[in-house]
């Protein structure tokens, strides 16, 4: 199983975690790849953490274990410190700038976590911030955001740029092609510059 | 033929019209629902139906069956509990077109109420059960599923799990078959009347028929070997593919899809090996029929504590197994890193806007010393708020709280249900509740829909699957019926009258309904209803903290300033909360 790329992408119930990975295997399938992806559905998508494990080229396991990740893309940054243990010490960490204290913090008086904080503790080799909203704004629209960190991570992903097109095509509304396609690029050059 | 990108439950919808599925019924429950969603979106020309419950649903699909079409019957596990009567007699009746019974297992109960395994069911009933491993494999037996219960002339039940339901992979499809069969019902009362004079002979009929149950699915080809050395790994479902991708070299490899297992092949495959360790999710079925038949050879697995006998499996899991066995060196493990510490959980939580936060408010504001018993769907999740004191089953609030009260309980108790698990199984708990005299407080939490597994209709909706038009049930016409003599509706985002209908139903004794009544807000929003947000006004607030003990999602606070995000729906419920005033809608811009 050596040639099996671990992309693991992890956020909030609603920040189309999902979407992301349905683009990375339709890239899969584009290439002629196999692929095992792993989501959450039901419950944890009432604004809970939710995490989408793509294997591509894998065969057998639809799950990442911890340690294995070769790609962690967090769309948030207290997700991103819950699920750094799945990446490899060796593995890249694609993480959007952005921060949403769970309600429940708020509700039990919790210490608020403190973005600069979360950002010293995350820090590492290999490691990219990414202002997905500012981005997703620019190509037009803060709902591309998802797109965006895909874009961001495809630098490091073994698939093809025209197979990752194929996935946005096939996964957004067709209305919003465009505007995806450009968060993509956005995406991209933010972590090639 | 075309491979696609596509979720377990889409590959088994799909099979389902390939092999010309002629009638389709079930009721949501997670990781089930989106087999029918799927099968809605190819717009069938066939019936598909959502139905009351999944007692309903097994029913109505074999009274289809038994006038020769094929059916699917989808639920998740404990749905089968409820459709547990018909199912154990279906067994003896039969069916005459192929009728597959998806009971969809979630190990971990990552949205459930337990983690019963399905396969008991099976053998129970003394009926076909097959288990994918993968969702090609799933997509592979559901569509020979329906040949098998023709040749049988038996329900098969078909047990997927999370991993399968929820997995996406690349996957080989087929044509969707154009043909469909129509049913006629030839009458043949020593089949479909089962007086005891019927039965005695259908049962023995039954067990005569188990021999060849397990001949044919050997024949189908759901036992696979690997033969390689003196160990081996005998594994089912998802734990299969687990096995598969770590097997250490050398050993062999046995793969269980279908149940009753033929004994006398698993007699000559077990006792070819020295050890075998057997992997499975849940219950120990698989090892139970290993052990049987082992004589010599060492038998591992849950039984002797080196796999789990709770939760769900994984690759670690798997790891941690062999090497207890000793088919591994801990060495050849790899290295896991410890997570993080102290990040705050993130659970789901009710949306902003929900008309659920707005009703338990009101409710413990009113009733502070009471008692809450309350049933699945979206609202258990007001457990956060300490709204929710039982939850056991599928309309279990109105019973639990009948059986509080007549224990001697002098609190008050307020049962909430939701209006779809009210018309599932809520209604017959509130007619005893009437009947034998109970004095409760129930709440329908009426959101006009089945929320929680992504909004399916029901009958009160005036809607069917198929999206065609029907006469919705009246909540407050049935609760009168089942003798309820207090039955009041209110608007649940207006407080201080939703606070007076609590207040009113605390001087009356016996059973007193209120029907909170507030379409879902991803439905209202989806359907382009947008009320203005509101906006703090910080010149007024006191930091007093009220609304952000509320719950709402939207409202956040730091170093003493509460904002509300875009994340506001506009239900204004904050407002009516705040007593400074200092919430407002926002200005229009």
């Amino acid at each position: 199983m050596s040639d099996v790329y671990n992309a693991l992408i992890v956020g909030i119930g609603g920040q189309g975690v999902v979407l992301a990975s349905n683009v990375l295997g339709e890239a899969c399938l584009a290439e002629g790849r196999t692929v095992r992806c792993s989501e959450t559905h039901g419950m944890a998508q009432r604004g809970g953490s939710v995490e989408s494990h793509v294997r591509i080229n894998g065969r057998y396991s639809p799950l990442i274990p911890p340690g294995q990740a070769d790609l962690l893309i967090s769309f948030e940054l207290l997700e991103a410190l819950r699920y750094r243990h799945y990446l490899k010490p060796e593995g890249t960490f694609v993480v959007n700038e952005y921060l949403v204290v769970p309600t429940s913090v708020y509700v039990q008086r919790l210490p608020v976590p403190q973005k600069d904080e979360l950002l010293e503790q995350l820090r590492g080799d290999r490691f990219y911030l990414i202002d997905a909203q500012a981005l997703a704004k620019e190509a037009g629209s803060p709902l591309t955001q998802n797109i965006v960190m895909v874009g961001a991570a495809s630098t490091h992903l073994p698939l093809a740029i025209t197979s990752l097109h194929e996935g946005i095509k096939r996964w957004v509304p067709a209305k919003t092609l465009e505007m995806n396609l450009k968060a993509f690029d956005l995406g991209r050059a933010a972590t090639t510059r | 033929m075309s491979r696609r990108y596509v979720l377990g439950n889409e590959a088994i919808a799909h099979a389902c019209l390939e092999a010309g599925v002629d009638f389709v019924s079930g009721y949501p429950g997670t990781p089930s629902s989106e087999i029918i969603e799927t099968l809605l979106r190819f717009k069938p020309s066939f019936h598909v139906e959502w139905s009351v419950n999944e007692k309903v649903a097994l029913e109505n699909a074999l009274g289809a069956s038994w006038t020769g079409v094929r059916t699917l019957v989808t639920m998740k596990h404990v749905g089968l509990n409820v459709a547990a009567d018909p199912l154990m007699t279906s067994a003896y009746t039969g069916v005459k077109g192929g009728c597959v019974i998806v009971s969809a297992d979630d190990p971990f109960a990552h949205s459930s109420q337990n983690e019963q395994d399905s396969r008991c069911y099976a053998k129970f009933a003394k009926l076909p059960c097959l288990d994918p491993c993968s969702v090609q494999d799933a997509h592979d037996m559901l569509r020979d599923a329906f040949s098998l219960s023709e040749e049988l002339g038996l329900p098969v039940l078909f047990r997927p799990t999370t991993r399968i339901c929820h997995q996406k992979s690349d996957v080989e499809l087929g044509e969707v078959a154009t043909e469909h069969r129509k049913g006629s019902f030839q009458k043949n009362p020593q089949q479909f009347v089962v007086i005891p004079a019927h039965t005695r002979v259908l049962h023995r009929r039954l067990n005569e028929k188990q021999p060849l149950v397990k001949e044919t699915l050997a024949r189908r080809g759901y036992f696979n070997t690997d033969l390689k050395g003196k160990d081996a790994v005998i594994a089912s479902g998802i734990a299969a593919a687990y096995a598969r991708e770590i097997l250490p070299p050398g050993t062999s490899f046995i793969r269980i899809g279908a149940y009753p297992i033929d004994e006398r092949w698993l007699r000559d495959v077990i006792t070819a090996h020295e050890r075998v360790l057997v992997m499975e999710e849940l219950d120990p079925m698989v090892e139970e029929a290993v052990r049987q038949v082992a004589g010599s050879t060492i038998v591992h697995g849950k039984l002797d504590g080196m796999v789990p006998s709770e939760g769900e499996l994984s690759l670690p899991l798997t790891y941690r197994a062999l090497t207890a066995a000793g088919f591994i060196n801990a060495t050849d493990v790899p290295l896991a890193p410890v997570p993080a510490q102290g990040v705050p959980v993130r659970p789901p939580i009710m949306c902003a806007g929900c008309m659920h936060r707005a009703t338990f408010f009101a409710m413990k504001k009113v009733f502070k010393d009471g008692i809450y018993p309350s049933d699945i769907g979206c609202y258990t999740l007001g457990l956060q708020l300490g709204a929710v004191d039982t939850c056991i089953c599928m309309g279990a609030s109105i019973t639990i709280g009948s059986g509080i009260y007549h224990a001697g309980e002098t609190h008050p108790i307020v049962c909430t249900i939701g209006d779809s698990t009210f018309l599932h199984t809520g209604i017959p708990g509130l007619m005893n509740a009437v009947y034998n005299g109970a004095s409760i407080v129930v709440v329908i939490l009426d959101n006009r829909t089945t929320a929680m597994t992504g909004h399916q209709p029901h009958p009160a909706t005036g809607s069917t699957a198929l999206g065609g038009e029907t006469p919705p049930v009246s909540l407050e016409a049935i609760c009168r019926a089942c003798g309820v003599q207090y039955v009041e509706t209110v608007d649940p985002y207006d407080l201080p009258t939703l606070t007076a209908a609590f207040q009113r139903a605390a001087e009356y004794a016996g059973v007193r309904v209120i029907i909170a009544r507030q379409p879902c807000v991803i439905i209202a929003r989806r359907a382009g209803i947008q009320r203005q947000r509101y906006m703090v006004d910080p010149e007024r607030c006191t930091a007093c903290g009220l609304c952000v003990r509320f719950g709402c999602p939207a409202i956040e606070t730091t170093d003493e300033i509460t904002t509300i995000t875009d994340l506001c729906s506009g239900c204004g419920v904050c407002a009516q909360i705040c007593p400074q005033g200092a919430i407002m809608r926002e200005a229009r811009t």
